[in-house]
């Protein structure tokens, strides 16, 4: 298991690499840079240069990439252009809030995802099944955006029961409650749709497990439905899910961009979108690779996880 | 089991809503909450561009000089007076006394100095708390020097009469030399200036919230706080808007304005300002280098229904290229080009132009660029109506940037732009001189050239006496208006909405936020 482990992470070295040069490249290539991004309609050619030369932008690429890649590996993101600030500061005042957005979307996710499939394979082609299928079709086809602004429509404006947008109420006492008011709609829109696919291969896989030859076993050796279910065929199930829950997490990190902007929540996602049209070349740089390795590691994480649960697994790799 | 657990947690998901149930629906008096459009980037004036930026600024620092309320034109702020040299080349200001930053040190000639030396001399050091893109904004400034505790000069080589406009410009605002040097780089987050707010916390893309500054110089401010929370969706913006959360929107969307101009419990301020949105066009090469072709343009587009239908009356239908915002400067007695598709296919038959294709380069976004692409799209099928086949390319903003400012020589017929200026000189000056063609430096992207407008325009640069500035700025605008080197199409009006309970809120015509006469009830 360790020896595994070891590997795995060696293994994340030449991604990340590979994302470094890749995200570098797009940013160099786009058209557009900082420069013109700053000045705006004041961008002529003649002040552009100049603007350019200052930020150091007139370098060959060759010599702007191990420049960055150098000074990251030493700690040292480099200063945003467009906002005057050290990046890492940036992106670590934004981590923050887009870790706390995901992951409770991703409990979200994983709690209605994983109990609507349970449910809708257990009650297979039953009214609950039906309900939970069309329940899960909408989720899969409905834009997060969308969802997002009937939530403020109908929460905010029409009921008054929650606020549109931000964490927290400017002018208040920054508490836990106040916080958690916010949190509910960002939090359960991005989860709701997240969560539909885990529903769908939920329920295929619980049906798959419950036709096999161990459950019949089961019920015919005189145990509980209900352990059944839950001790013997879900845990066979949730093993082959794993994987999609690590692939998931992505997808809520990536959609945390569009609820972000919807419900103003001050995360990374909207920062990386604001950082591209401004050309904001150290900004997004960063933010990416520290976005990618979050992803990486927490898909990592549930390779191991699937690992250590499944025998079978284990023995192939040793 | 199962059920149980479900049990549960409809509960707690209730519990979690009944929160809900006891939040506020109105912010607290006193304190005006302002929605705005983007996240600031910086709350040093010399560093950003941005009129998003300019809204808080206007209200934490002063100028030396400033607009008068209502007005484009300058009266005194820091600077209680001034003198100009015969010559236009030398001004000298005195500036008040008894002035303190918000960090407690003193305002004086040498803090001015030190503010427009950081911008302009290029080892001075603290030049690197740059850079300072609107810094040629002053580059005609060639020296400023310290008369005595409250006497600053500036020399200049030759007159610049929009110095002054120039120096009420977010631009010019004075930010306390002890702050640039305790924070060197990170000043733009630790602001102090002399205004009627002072900062206290910027939470980034949260809020930033100011203060009022007890002991200001011209009268304490209406509100204990203010609060300004980006929100860039304007859809949420809406939202809160209407469920309480924010006092005060800017921008509203041409399609809410309705939505709030009809209810009682908000206002809807609205103010026309020194904006121009127009068509930038090819005069080097192609159908357009005829004038007769560029004016069936001005008649062939239908600007009255674009400004009533694409922008739902968020805009006036401009004559010229000079807003009627600059009431001094703005020639009156000119009026638009009328819808009149008969007479433009009449200039396109009789320049042999007919069934030609023009290549429009279009924009989907950009500060101030209003709805580009509906308005692109319609000025594409008013065109169409009378002959004339347009190609429509479609660019993210800094993309479009790259490709119109350099010139539109070898792409393209026509491009879309806006700008918005703060005298009547800059737009011409910067894009309808000979030597303002991209090659030289200026934004001329269509090649433009007269040397009767260049030589009026240089004239008015160097007059001092607002009479006879405007009565060249006028002929100006008579001769561009005939050649039409653009399609002059609309003049944004600025909006706002406000709760009802916001009093003493106005919009100006400089389109910058002050904030300093605004309460609640």
């Amino acid at each position: 298991m360790l020896r595994y482990t070891i590997h795995r992470l060696l293994l994340t070295i030449p991604v990340l690499v590979g994302i470094s040069v890749v995200v570098f490249l797009i940013m160099a290539l786009i058209p557009g840079d900082p420069a013109t991004a700053i000045l705006g309609a004041f961008a002529t050619p003649e002040n552009t240069t100049k603007l350019r030369a200052e930020l150091g932008l007139d370098r060959p690429l060759i010599e702007q990439y191990f420049t960055w890649a150098s000074n990251l590996l030493s700690g040292n993101f480099g200063r945003s252009y467009a906002l005057n600030r050290p990046v890492l500061d940036e992106l670590l005042e934004r981590l923050g809030p887009t870790l706390l957005l995901a992951g409770s979307a991703m409990c979200v996710c994983v709690l209605l995802g994983l109990i609507s499939g349970l449910l809708a394979a257990v009650k297979q082609y039953t009214w609950v099944d039906q309900g939970l299928t069309l329940f899960t079709l909408i989720g899969i086809s409905a834009p997060a955006f969308w969802l997002g602004l009937m939530a403020v429509s109908l929460f905010t404006v029409q009921l008054g029961w929650l606020p549109a947008s931000g964490m927290y109420t400017p002018y208040g006492d920054e508490s836990l409650g106040d916080l958690l008011v916010h949190l509910v709609m960002p939090a359960i829109t991005l989860g709701l749709v997240a969560s539909s696919v885990i529903a769908r291969l939920t329920r295929t896989s619980m049906l798959e497990q419950l036709r096999q030859d161990y459950v019949r076993t089961a019920r015919a050796k005189g145990e509980r439905e209900t352990a059944v279910v839950i001790k013997h065929a879900f845990r066979n199930a949730l093993v082959g899910l794993i994987p999609v829950l690590g692939l998931q997490a992505g997808f809520v990190l990536g959609g945390a961009v569009y609820i972000e902007t919807v419900f103003q929540w001050p995360g990374i996602g909207r920062m990386l979108v604001n950082a591209i049209s401004t050309r904001d070349i150290l900004l997004v740089q960063g933010g990416v690779m520290m976005v990618a390795t979050i992803y990486v590691l927490f898909n990592l994480l549930a390779d191991l996880i699937q690992h250590a649960l499944d025998p079978r697994i284990q023995q192939s790799h040793g | 089991m199962l059920k149980k657990q479900l049990r549960v947690m409809v509960l707690l998901s209730f519990l979690l809503l009944s929160f809900g149930l006891t939040i506020q629906a109105a912010t607290p008096k006193d304190v005006l909450v302002v929605a705005q459009i983007a996240e600031p980037k910086s709350m040093d004036p010399a560093t950003v561009t941005a009129v998003n930026d300019f809204r808080i600024l206007m209200n934490v620092y002063d100028g030396l000089v400033r607009y008068r309320s209502g007005t484009l034109e300058v009266e005194p702020g820091l600077a209680e007076s001034w003198a100009i040299s015969d010559d236009g080349k030398v001004y000298t200001f005195s500036l008040r006394q008894g002035i303190k930053f918000h960090d407690g040190n003193p305002f004086n000639a040498e803090a001015v100095k030190f503010n427009f030396d950081r911008m302009l001399v290029k080892d001075h050091p603290y030049a690197e708390t740059g850079p300072f893109p609107l810094s040629f904004f002053f580059s005609a400034i060639k020296e400023t020097t310290v008369v005595d505790e409250y006497t600053v000069r500036f020399r200049m080589d030759d007159p610049y009469a929009p110095l002054l406009s120039n120096l009420a410009y977010p631009t010019g605002l004075i930010i306390s030399p002890e702050a640039v040097k305790k924070h060197g780089k990170d000043v733009g987050r630790n602001p102090a200036g002399t205004g009627p707010y002072q900062f206290r916390e910027w939470k980034s893309n949260q809020h930033v919230i100011l203060d009022q500054n007890g002991s200001y110089w011209d009268g304490q401010a209406g509100l204990k706080s203010v609060v300004f929370r980006p929100i860039t969706d304007a859809n949420t913006r809406v939202a809160e808007m209407l469920s309480g959360g924010i006092d005060m929107m800017v921008e509203v969307p041409p399609d809410n304005v309705a939505t709030f101009s009809s209810n009682n419990s908000y206002a809807l301020h609205e103010q026309a300002g020194p904006h121009l949105w127009f068509l930038i066009l090819n005069l080097k090469e192609g159908p357009l280098q005829d004038k007769r072709v560029r004016q069936a343009l001005n008649y062939a587009i239908n600007k009255q229904a674009l400004v009533e239908n694409v922008l739902q009356n968020t805009a006036t239908v401009a004559s010229g290229p000079t807003p009627a915002a600059f009431s001094w400067a703005y020639n009156d007695a000119l009026q638009p080009y009328p819808y009149d598709p008969a007479k433009a296919r009449e200039l396109v038959k009789a320049a042999g132009a007919e069934g030609a294709t023009l290549t429009f380069y279009v924009t989907e976004g950009g500060s101030g660029m209003l709805d580009p692409v509906p308005m692109g799209t319609a000025i594409q099928a008013d065109l169409k109506a009378i002959g004339l086949n347009v190609k429509i390319e479609t660019y993210e903003w800094n993309t479009f940037l790259g490709k119109v400012n350099p010139g539109l020589e070898g792409k393209a017929d026509m491009a879309e732009m806006a700008w918005m200026t703060n005298d009547p000189d800059t737009l011409p000056f910067l894009a309808l001189r000979t030597s303002a063609w991209p090659d030289q430096g200026g934004f001329n992207s269509g090649y433009y050239s007269n040397s009767q407008v260049d030589e009026l325009l240089e004239q008015a640069r160097v007059s001092t006496s607002q009479t006879v500035r405007a009565a060249l700025y006028k002929e100006m605008q008579r001769i561009v208006h005939d050649d039409a080197p653009w399609v002059f199409v609309a003049n944004w009006k600025q909006n706002a909405v406000t709760g009802s309970n916001v009093q003493n809120f106005r919009l100006e015509p400089s389109f910058l936020l002050l904030l300093h006469k605004v309460s609640k009830n």
